[in-house]
């Protein structure tokens, strides 16, 4: 054998769960992992909730410790990025012109912050856009932190997770801060309107102020300070602007090497793309989940991040299992916890149990009263309800709406029926 | 009764079958767990990734699956068994008498 080895693209937790599964299911040969960071692989979580808050900046929180690293013989090329692929001849080049030969390649490239659109007319100059801030990398989170500091105005555009998880941390350093959300209300994306209604109290008990249901119509910028204008004529000044809007999965090097690209990398069960040696995982690929009748879904989540790279490695190795993990994820702000899951819009109905001081629970049923989510908030009680609803959906049981609003009813008993 | 360097820690029927329950003493923090076969376990109370506490997790037979990232440990050896943990978590001798569970924590 030449020196073809299995090669990732992107040091994320995908990228990084990648190696560490394809070393201990036994693949002798070389691992390499490249990422464009100039950081080994760590965990992104921390960055919107510990980093930003704690009083002396956290270090990265390492996802391989560095003798594991060693030991393993993974070899990591940190600060470098691949620029293209040659599919014909199993070889990619990085940015300093060298090339490596592969035998199988996992994409594991993630997402990029969606950025807010151009400057509209009616803004003054590009500057007051130079000045948002958005959050993916370590280094974001660097430089965000450093504007966190007490009475400073932090406008944050998005009420989706990240910008409600930014503005429970700046409230932690004592800032005053303004969700701006373009929709009727936050967390429009999977979660219902009671989680997001507890939130958004919780957050307005916080001293956060909300604007909902405005568009920004512009925004300028005067020597320190930065004005966001409204569609409706009204405007907030503010010293930070920080925007979570969404991400939009990383494919340019895919779709340029002639791979399928829809909503993120084209792939298959087995997480394969459409060259059969190349594998994609995590944010950045599409995939049909045979939990939701083959629907194709992307997910941005650590979980996922982390099942898919786990899974891929065994999909390189010849493994023919589809990845069918259940979604899941969590969100902390202030001492709420969120975590949803599956897939609430598979759900037709809803039902609701109340766990008392420990929070709430949301069932999510199909038309067939199977499983398709459950979602909880409360406190840290609600995890074990939770993920024992991920082994209800998982199982695709049919069940009885009315006894899942039954506190006394324990899931566990309806998992061992 | 007492015994000496063990306390008192909960009663059996505290716990119920396959699950966990959080024992404080002092300013640390214990998880004891009993398993389906009745037996009963105790460990430290807080993950070895982060700190968040086990007793909010699921028993699932030997493993206890942290509330947050749903790493794993085997309760009754402490082992770590699934990422994101790679530390194992510390366990402890318990006791049981009438009824009564205690542990031993130096």
């Amino acid at each position: 054998m030449s020196d073809h080895g299995m090669i990732i693209i992107g040091a994320g937790e995908t990228g990084a769960r990648a190696a560490a599964e394809l070393r201990s299911l036994g693949w002798a040969g070389r691992i390499t992992l490249i990422g464009e960071e100039a950081h080994a692989p760590y965990e992104r979580p921390p960055l919107s909730k510990q980093m930003l808050q704690e009083e002396d900046q956290p270090s990265p929180a390492s996802i391989l410790l560095a003798e594991h690293t060693a030991e393993q013989r993974i070899e990591l090329r940190k600060a470098y990025k691949a620029v293209a692929i040659d599919t014909r001849n199993h070889r990619i080049t990085l940015n300093d012109g060298s090339s490596l030969t592969y035998e199988r390649l996992l994409l594991a490239t993630g997402a990029q912050p969606r950025k807010l659109a151009s400057p509209q007319p009616g803004s003054d100059s590009p500057l007051a856009w130079t000045g948002v801030f958005y959050l993916r990398t370590y280094g974001d989170a660097v430089s965000l932190r450093e504007r966190l500091q007490p009475r400073k105005r932090i406008a944050v555009i998005g009420g989706g997770f990240i910008g409600l998880e930014v503005a429970a941390s700046a409230r932690a350093r004592g800032c005053e801060v303004t969700v701006i959300e373009a929709g009727p209300r936050i967390l429009m994306r999977g979660v219902p309107e009671a989680i997001a209604g507890i939130v958004a109290a919780r957050h307005q008990s916080a001293g956060v102020q909300f604007k909902l249901g405005s568009a920004i119509a512009g925004m300028s910028s005067s020597k320190e300070e930065y004005l966001i204008r409204f569609g409706n004529g009204d405007s907030l000044a503010c010293d930070t602007i920080v925007a979570g809007i969404g991400a939009i999965p990383e494919t340019a090097l895919a779709s340029e090497s002639g791979l399928a690209v829809e909503n993120g990398i084209l792939v298959d069960e087995r997480l394969a793309t459409s060259d059969p040696d190349i594998f994609a995982a995590g944010d950045c690929c599409s995939f049909p989940h045979p939990l939701y009748g083959g629907r194709r879904i992307r997910l941005e989540s650590w979980r996922n991040a982390q099942d898919q790279g786990t899974h891929a490695a065994g999909s390189m190795l010849g493994a023919a299992a589809a990845y069918a993990a259940v979604p899941w994820f969590w969100s902390d702000q202030y001492d709420l916890t969120l975590q949803v899951a599956g897939l609430p819009d598979a759900g037709t109905t809803t039902v609701h149990r109340s766990l008392g001081a420990k929070g709430d629970l949301f069932f999510h049923l199909t038309a067939e009263n199977r499983l398709a989510a459950a979602s909880g908030i409360g406190g840290p009680g609600i995890a074990k309800d939770i993920r024992l609803a991920e082994m209800i959906i998982a199982s695709q049981a049919v069940l009885d709406a009315e006894v899942l609003t039954q506190p006394e009813l324990k899931l566990k008993a309806l998992l061992r029926s | 009764m007492a015994y000496e360097g063990w306390i008192a820690a909960c009663e059996e029927e505290d716990i119920e079958e396959e699950d966990v329950i959080r024992f404080d003493y002092e300013d640390r923090t214990f998880a004891i767990y009993r398993s389906a076969k009745n037996e009963y376990f105790a460990t430290d109370g807080y993950c070895t990734h982060e700190k968040f506490h086990l007793a909010d997790g699921l028993v699932m037979g030997n493993y206890i699956e942290c509330p947050k990232h749903n790493g794993r440990f085997d309760y009754t050896t402490g082992e770590a068994k699934r990422a994101p943990v790679c530390q194992a978590l510390k366990t402890y001798p318990l006791k049981q008498e009438s009824g009564h569970i205690w542990i031993r924590i130096n």
